[in-house]
């Protein structure tokens, strides 16, 4: 009995001094399999997981915000519903994650978040793959920097704020903007910079700064929710060009794929004159018609096109059926429909003078 | 259970010794450590490659050329001039002097106020001790973000702007921050003056800095003081009741007799201290002070060379951190007593 144990208990010590190496290939494989890149789409992985996330402001009145009863809305966000409504049919499968401008970009190459819909102006060097190595949509708000000022301080132009601190929200273009136009015109400023936009808009609002400065969109979101909105005036200087752009990872074209053709599904279903109200009859009707071959590709009756993006067949009526056309979402988030009544400006089709404007669904 | 085998002798284990190498006391621990060794190198340099091979899939294998292009931001309040024009590195330059800045004034402005703190809750008057208390456990138990958040939004931007401002002779208190007389430009003196609705002096410290280094000093002063109250106490009783029958008064006792034998205690527990407080600063960030953490920052956002930035912010507070460390074991070796 007591050689029993001794032998045992030799056995276990051995196997504890031996344990390291059994450990080692385990922790070889794990690793080996994480950091091998295969070349999986995101897109599998967001269907297993049976929701997309969405990495959206979250405080920004038109482009995304939470409301009193916890649910989001805007124009960010249904870019967000209407990936959801192609992928799941379902406009509801999101999670939403507030990022602010400087968590975003490695939110979204750690893969913390699929799809970054969150007013980002879309650049060369975010573009490229050896800057921030982002694959952009089409931009869904063209828009441009300005900068806004409290009525009483009497300042009328950029020359006006000569000397002055300016409120900036820190790695944003907008910093660099504000940067590059103040050094031309030779103007002396002090630039106040804060992590996210509430500090930005809270400092303003306080009178630490004379002047905050932010693209013109959202600029009149945040003004639309002050206590006196009129008591705020935007400068009529457009300080830079600022597409805002739904974004995903370089790395996954196919990925990429679908979220670009789903934001043109917006622009083109608008163009045709598909809303959500006519949805479901524009369909019957496709379906009817067997002549109407540019109607019925588009919605899915015939063709591939579903399947060549890995999303169903039936994924435009899906997308309108959930958050409607293009149109639609400027006028309920930031245009008549709401409290912004921002102009739709240069965001027209492109038949009306504008820039939105759809490559055909062919 | 006797597993040890009582036959193996201790000595004699040299050529020639019956205990065969895998039961041989001198070798396995060699053999053991070893194999431990091997497997955290192995570990290592496989995570390395692994970082190294995805790095360089993703295109963003470490290049460092990015430190000298123009950084194209602009910084508020500098000590080194800078404009969007300078490199990258000059920027981060520029964040560091101003995070060291705000670490040295705070270092000194903690240690004053916890030492008075802490010598006050040994103070005969009651309302003294109780007050340190208070301060003591409402200061230290508020997370300090939240502190400074409070004195930047709450206290410092209620301030009065403009012609509003406290001005006191030499001296003007302001919402955009406090502005004090010395010599200006051609060593003329000037004292605090409005130009263009803005407050100009020779010597001016922005609210953002007043905001980050007043929530520095309330809060790292707590733990100080307890640090130094700690020290104190454990000083012997009976050394005070010697110095107070020869005579000395509270002050004097405190000053000559307990403080400095409390000091080899104390000394350890500031080093912590100090090193947290550096590292606090970099919270700067939510007061909108422009300090080395939000230079990179903004820098990360505008190159994409994430792993770069983090690594040379990593490197600059570690750097920082180690040498506050390397004072404070100085001062902790001339604070012993020496036995004679």
């Amino acid at each position: 009995m007591r050689r029993l144990t001794v032998s045992l208990l030799k056995a276990a010590s051995a196997a504890r001094r031996a344990a390291p190496l059994l450990i080692l290939p385990l922790l070889l494989a794990s690793c080996a399999s994480e950091g091998g890149g295969v070349q999986s789409s995101k897109m599998a992985t967001i269907k297993a997981r049976g929701k997309l996330i969405c990495g959206v402001d979250g405080s920004l009145p038109g482009f995304s915000f939470v409301g009193p009863d916890g649910t989001y809305s805007g124009l960010d966000v249904d870019v967000c519903k209407a990936m959801a409504a192609a992928l799941f049919g379902d406009p509801g499968k999101v999670e939403y994650r507030n990022l602010n401008s400087s968590e975003r970009f490695a939110a979204l190459a750690s893969g913390e978040v699929d799809l970054l819909s969150r007013n980002t102006t879309m650049t060369l060097s975010r573009d490229a793959a050896g800057g921030n190595a982002l694959s952009f949509a089409p931009p869904t708000f063209y828009d441009g920097q300005g900068v806004m000022v409290p009525n009483a301080s009497g300042i009328k132009t950029l020359k006006d704020l000569a000397g002055k601190p300016i409120c900036v929200e820190s790695g944003t273009t907008t910093e660099l903007n504000l940067a590059d136009r103040m050094r031309e015109q030779s103007i002396p400023y002090t630039p106040l910079k804060f992590q996210t936009g509430d500090q930005t808009y809270a400092a303003y609002l306080q009178g630490r700064c004379v002047a905050v400065t932010s693209d013109r969109s959202q600029l009149a979101g945040k003004r639309s929710s002050f206590p006196t909105p009129d008591a705020h005036t935007l400068l009529p200087e457009v300080m830079s060009k600022e597409p805002l752009t739904p974004a995903s990872v370089n790395a996954d074209p196919v990925w990429a794929d679908a979220v670009r053709w789903t934001v043109n599904t917006l622009f083109q279903a608008e163009e045709l004159g598909i809303t959500k109200a006519n949805i479901a009859a524009k369909v019957t009707q496709a379906r009817a018609n067997a002549n109407q071959a540019d109607l019925r590709r588009f919605l899915g009756v015939e063709g591939e096109f579903g399947k060549q993006l890995g999303l169903p067949a039936d994924f435009v009526p899906k997308i309108i059926g959930a958050v409607g056309n293009y149109g639609e979402i400027f006028d309920r988030n930031v245009g008549p429909g709401s409290r912004l009544k921002l102009d739709r400006g240069v965001n027209k089709q492109w038949k009306e003078g504008g820039l939105i404007y759809s490559p055909p669904f062919r | 259970m006797g597993v040890t085998p009582s036959s193996v002798p201790r000595s004699g284990l040299g050529a020639g010794s019956p205990v065969p190498w895998w039961r041989n006391r001198r070798v396995i621990p060699w053999l053991v450590q070893g194999a431990v060794g091997l497997t955290v190198l192995v570990l290592v340099a496989f995570l390395l490659g692994n970082l190294i091979r995805n790095l360089t899939a993703a295109g963003l294998l470490l290049s460092w050329g990015w430190l000298i292009q123009p950084a194209g931001f602009d910084i508020a309040e500098t000590i080194l001039p800078f404009q969007a024009s300078d490199p990258y590195w000059r920027g981060l330059l520029a964040g560091l002097v101003n995070t060291l800045r705000v670490v040295v004034a705070g270092l000194l402005g903690a240690t004053l106020l916890g030492t008075l703190l802490g010598m006050a809750s040994f103070s005969a008057n009651a309302l003294l001790r109780g007050l340190t208390r208070l301060y003591v456990e409402v200061v230290r138990n508020i997370p300090l973000l939240l502190q400074l958040v409070f004195w930047y939004f709450v206290v410092f931007l209620s301030l009065p702007n403009g012609t509003a401002a406290i001005q006191l002779p030499g001296v003007v208190f302001a919402k955009s921050g406090l502005y004090i007389a010395g010599f200006g430009e051609g060593l003329r003196w000037m004292g605090p003056h409005l130009v263009n609705g803005v407050w100009q002096a020779p010597l001016r410290w922005s609210v953002e800095f007043g905001a980050l280094l007043t929530g520095l000093i309330a809060y790292s002063s707590a733990f100080i003081a307890e640090v130094v109250r700690g020290g104190i106490a454990a000083v012997p009783k009976g050394q005070w009741e010697a110095a107070s029958s020869l005579g000395l008064s509270w002050m004097q006792t405190l000053r000559q007799v307990v403080l400095p034998q409390a000091l080899r205690v104390i000394v350890p527990g500031l080093n912590t201290q100090y090193i947290s407080l550096a590292k606090n600063s970099s919270l700067a960030v939510a007061v909108g002070f422009t300090d080395l953490y939000s230079v990179a920052e903004t820098t990360l956002n505008q190159t994409g060379r994430a792993v770069e930035v983090v690594l040379v912010l990593l490197g600059t507070y570690l750097a920082l951190d180690l040498f506050i460390s390397l004072l404070m074991n100085g001062l902790n070796r001339l604070v012993q007593i020496r036995e004679r």
